[in-house]
């Protein structure tokens, strides 16, 4: 039944990246990733929420919106790979941003969505 | 402006260009009306196959990732060994994929949001690191968060660069490709 759910998440997380990832790279004309950002940041907040919400979230909802869809729907893969791609293009400035930028904004969104999480329960 | 974003790992529509589907359904044709928006989208190439090897992928990468986890638990108050070896192990296999994908071979147009967007998409999470790092923080373990973060950062950023030389070198190109090579091949 868990195994389900993280499956029906993750069948819906991972074209949705593609999906939002495509639709912000569009937006603008730099090198900078915002697309692989935006995905990480908004599946950390949601992720965030849920664990702050605790013992609220069933483990079939944490299956399937937390392992599954927001495991999905976020990606250290992609963003390694960026990562390495813009240190190698001669645009390390680009590199070492995404690094701090993801790290902030991705860990500032996970704090921000526990404490909406435990606040709302 | 446009290498970058031609030669990433997610960017399926590289394969959509007009010269590699003859005869494709964006071949001008008088009797669409492009001012119409319904009628526009018809020239544009499906994308069904594409969202559906991503899922299945995904679903692929989940299963593996939640397998791993599961396999190897670990306390609220201490380092997740499970995610920075599932996030070190899907960016080494990234930048494998890549090379393989863009320098050795001619894949077909499925192989990459199957097995980049989708496999290693689903199997590595940015959201299960950002949330491990703040329940360190939250169970008072300052230092043991900053030691995770950069541990998962280093390991990461090393994989990917060691999964693409390392292909390289094991294709017997021990020579990095020049990044105008990758754009070509990614156009082939």
């Amino acid at each position: 039944m868990i195994a389900l759910m993280v499956a029906l998440g993750a069948a819906v997380g991972a074209p949705a990246r593609y999906l939002t990832d495509r639709a912000v790279q569009s937006g603008h004309d730099t090198l900078f990733p915002w697309g692989t950002l935006t995905v990480n940041v908004v599946a950390s907040l949601l992720l965030g929420g849920l664990v702050g919400a605790g013992a609220q979230v069933s483990p079939t909802t944490m299956a399937l919106v937390g392992t599954g869809f927001c495991g999905a729907l976020s990606t250290f893969s992609t963003f390694g790979y960026e990562t390495l791609r813009l240190a190698q293009e001669r645009a390390r400035f680009y590199a070492v941003t995404n690094v701090a930028i993801s790290l902030v904004a991705g860990l500032g969104a996970a704090a921000l969505g526990w404490s909406v999480g435990a606040a709302l329960v | 402006m446009r290498r970058a974003r031609d030669a990433r790992p997610d960017d399926a529509r590289s394969h959509l260009a007009p010269a590699l589907l003859p005869g494709g359904p964006h071949i001008i044709d008088p009797d669409v009306d492009l001012h119409d928006p319904a009628q526009r989208a018809e020239t544009r190439p499906r994308e069904w196959d594409l969202l559906v090897a991503m899922a299945v992928g995904g679903v692929v990468g989940a299963e593996a990732r939640y397998g791993l986890s599961a396999a190897v638990p670990h306390a609220d108050d201490a380092i997740p060994w499970a995610t920075v070896l599932i996030n070190a192990s899907g960016c080494l296999l990234i930048g494998a994929l890549m090379v393989v994908l863009l320098e050795l071979a001619r894949p077909h147009r499925l192989w990459r949001p199957f097995l980049g967007v989708g496999v290693l998409g689903g199997y590595t999470t940015y959201s299960t690191f950002a949330v491990d790092a703040v329940r360190l923080i939250e169970q008072h373990r300052p230092g043991l968060a900053l030691g995770y973060v950069v541990t998962t950062f280093a390991a990461c950023l090393v994989a990917v660069w060691f999964g693409t030389v390392g292909t390289r070198v094991m294709a017997g190109r021990s020579r990095s490709a020049a990044p105008d090579d990758e754009v070509e091949a990614a156009r082939r």
